[in-house]
């Protein structure tokens, strides 16, 4: 039997951020001691506002007042990049991955994260494709996926935020990661594709491009949505 | 002395910003705690560091970007290690810190070696090789002037190692303080293009460090700091409530196929109620004396199987394939077979089924299913189907929406036969029912031929009068 470098999958369906925050955490710590072979969290947040560790204030266009009234909570977060939104009809990746066991690159990682969602929306017959200078998968110059990625000892944590059927209106509260672009999302691009069939094409793409094999985790909590796919 | 230097994050990386200082001047810092933070392309990294010791010098600001390789700090390494130890660095240690025992072994590591490995995030395990040669000296890092603010243009940076100018001494006037072509010329003019050796650390050495340094590691580089503080706890952390398990080949091979199929076609479900009261009787009839002439029972599946196929001639577009924009109208009516397997399923193929009649098909069916569980079906015998039939109807189903087998366009799944009264000429009647559902590709068969083929082999199967014995 060939070895298998094996990635476990999970899918939290509606977690708040702290909530997911502190499971991610624990996985990466578990992670770093190698008690656990790679993770990919799949989650869909509330509508939350986070501000990377070296994002700008500024780019956050409402008072925190303004935001609690229109029930949009806010987080400072230890990721790169700037601010970003995440809410509903968005599908967030945290991949949990020890680089040292792909390449030890992290541009690298973040361009195959990249590839991973630009694929992935091609099933769904989307063309999207890079935008130099700018992380992110952009389709005609909007950003459909933003990626802001943290690593310590070579371990991945937070990840990409992909717009499937994203209220895009909540991005006005911000400048999403500091670059006054527009964004978009699947569902304004013209797809109907189900949340499941977009997380199983993710999957399914993480599994290609990082070379491993996906084990679905924790049915009854964390239920995969490939399996249920298939079932 | 312990050089910290900027890491080559990834092979095509050259510089990094180095975001934020986690220990201050004059800290005590651990080998391999996380000492500063380093960003690259919406990628934020903590750097361990790279020694145990104070942390003396910082040498480059947070918020500015560098080359790999730039000495952004240096560390006096802890441990005191009097004996061997540079006179200077001893002279100045605080007399608090007695050395203790075992001396980390990177103390009497000389410099550059210490450079060059220790502050990778990963230090035990070996360089990326392309680092190595393109590492320059921490002295020709120095002068290269890279320590500056912003992304500098490459001009810039080639007039700045050219003149040997330190651009921390140049006055930035561009977006952001950022340092242009113009700025050095005027800086070069003042200061008559004399190369400034002087390098001028920014941070006073702190002598006093209130800190004592902690006793080195016993082992060599194996010691890692605690992993972080437990967070919250996981809500499944307690007992295993779930086991991995890789999936087996077979599993992995209908994943991919249904996943594919389920992006391939436009799948649609039709389900028309089937009375199956006259083969109910049939079968009745001759059930005895089927299984005492083949030595098996008589079944449901081939008559349903002899009506599909009998359908399909009426409307051959149920038996075609799709191929880029061209419908391909099989000759041949091969008929795949669902059989579950304990672990699985498998699809043979019953092959020109519409040459045999109700007690070949029996016998076909029987015999690939047993050969199905096991597992001695030949390769071609799971190839080339037609159409598709899966019996959900023997696990008790009274329908599903089964998914079509690529690349075939439909297939018909039959659910359990059970009596149910139903209302026949205003008259309540018992009757054998069953549901037949027809899972189709919508981008070829349309709803109305789908129904039309469904409803034939309906009245085919409601209308059976030829005798099997």
């Amino acid at each position: 039997m060939r070895e298998m470098h094996v990635c476990e999958f999970r899918d939290l369906g509606r977690a708040g951020y702290a909530e997911a925050l502190a499971i991610q955490k624990d996985l990466v710590g578990q992670r770093k001691r190698g008690l656990i072979p790679d993770q990919l969290l799949i989650v869909e947040h509330p509508h939350v506002i986070t501000l990377g560790r070296n994002g700008h204030r500024e780019n956050l266009l409402a008072s925190e007042e303004v935001l609690r009234r229109a029930g949009i909570e806010f987080h400072d977060s230890d990721r790169g990049g700037d601010i970003t939104y995440h809410g509903p009809g968005q599908i967030v990746g945290y991949p949990i991955f020890d680089l040292r066991e792909w390449k030890r690159d992290v541009v690298a990682y973040v361009r195959a994260v990249e590839l991973v969602i630009i694929d992935a929306l091609a099933e769904f017959g989307i063309q999207a494709g890079r935008l130099e200078g700018c992380t992110g998968v952009w389709v005609n110059g909007r950003k459909v996926a933003a990626i802001g990625v943290h690593i310590s000892r070579w371990v991945t944590s937070h990840g990409f935020a992909l717009n499937h059927k994203t209220d895009l209106k909540y991005f006005q509260y911000i400048v999403p990661c500091g670059i006054t672009k527009p964004v978009t999302s699947m569902e304004e691009l013209g797809s109907y594709a189900w949340r499941d069939d977009v997380v199983a094409a993710l999957t399914r793409q993480f599994a290609r491009h990082f070379q491993f094999d996906l084990l679905s985790r924790d049915r009854e909590d964390a239920v995969s949505s490939l399996t249920e796919t298939i079932s | 002395m312990t050089d910290v230097v900027m890491p080559q994050m990834g092979e095509s990386i050259v510089e990094g910003t180095l975001t934020k200082w986690l220990k201050k001047a004059g800290e005590h810092v651990e080998r391999d705690e996380p000492l500063f933070e380093i960003s690259t392309d919406k990628v934020d990294t903590e750097i361990p560091s790279p020694a145990a010791g104070v942390l003396k010098e910082v040498l480059v600001e947070e918020g500015k970007t560098v080359a790999i390789s730039t000495v952004v700090g240096r560390i006096e390494e802890g441990a005191g290690n009097g004996a061997s130890a540079p006179a200077p660095a001893a002279a100045k240690q605080a007399p608090a810190a007695p050395p203790p025992a075992a001396a980390a072994p990177s103390a009497s590591t000389p410099a550059p070696k210490a450079a060059e490995s220790n502050a990778q995030p990963e230090p035990p395990v070996a360089e990326p090789p392309g680092q190595a040669a393109s590492q320059p000296p921490a002295a020709a890092a120095q002068a290269d002037g890279d320590s500056q603010t912003g992304a500098l243009s490459p001009l810039v940076r080639k007039m700045a190692r050219e003149y040997g100018i330190d651009l921390r001494q140049v006055k930035g006037t561009g977006g952001g303080g950022r340092i242009t072509k113009q700025d050095l010329e005027s800086y070069m003019s003042a200061q008559g293009a004399r190369t400034m050796a002087q390098a001028g650390a920014p941070a006073p050495p702190q002598a006093a460090a209130p800190a004592a340094p902690a006793p080195a590691p016993p082992t060599a580089s194996q010691t890692r700091p605690a992993s972080p503080a437990p967070s919250a706890p996981m809500p499944r952390a307690e007992a295993p409530r779930a086991r991995v398990e890789p999936m087996s080949t077979m599993r992995t091979k209908i994943a991919e196929h249904m996943i594919l199929s389920k992006r391939t076609s436009a799948h649609v479900t039709t389900v028309h109620k089937t009375d199956m009261t006259k083969i109910a009787k049939m079968r009745e009839r001759h059930k005895g004396e089927f299984q005492q002439r083949y030595g098996y029972s008589l079944t449901y599946l081939p008559f349903v199987i002899a009506a599909a196929v009998e359908a399909i001639r009426a409307y051959p577009i149920v038996n075609a394939s799709i191929e880029g924009n061209n419908i391909i109208y099989q000759n041949e009516i091969n008929i795949g077979i669902a059989v579950a397997l304990e672990n699985g399923l498998i699809v043979p193929v019953i092959r020109n089924a519409d040459e045999k009649n109700v007690t070949g098909l029996q016998r076909a069916i029987v015999d690939l299913s047993t050969r199905a569980r096991s597992r001695q079906l030949k390769p071609d015998e799971v190839q080339g189907g037609t159409f598709s039939i899966t019996n959900f109807g023997s696990f008790g189903s009274v329908f599903a929406t089964p998914i079509i087998n690529q690349p075939q366009v439909a297939i018909l799944g039959v659910g359990s036969v059970e009596k149910i009264p139903v209302v026949v000429d205003d008259a309540i009647a018992i009757r054998s029912v069953a549901y037949l559902a027809l899972t189709f590709d919508h981008r070829l068969i349309d709803g109305s031929v789908a129904d039309q083929y469904t409803g034939k082999v309906k009245s085919i199967l409601e209308n059976w009068s030829e005798e099997v014995l």
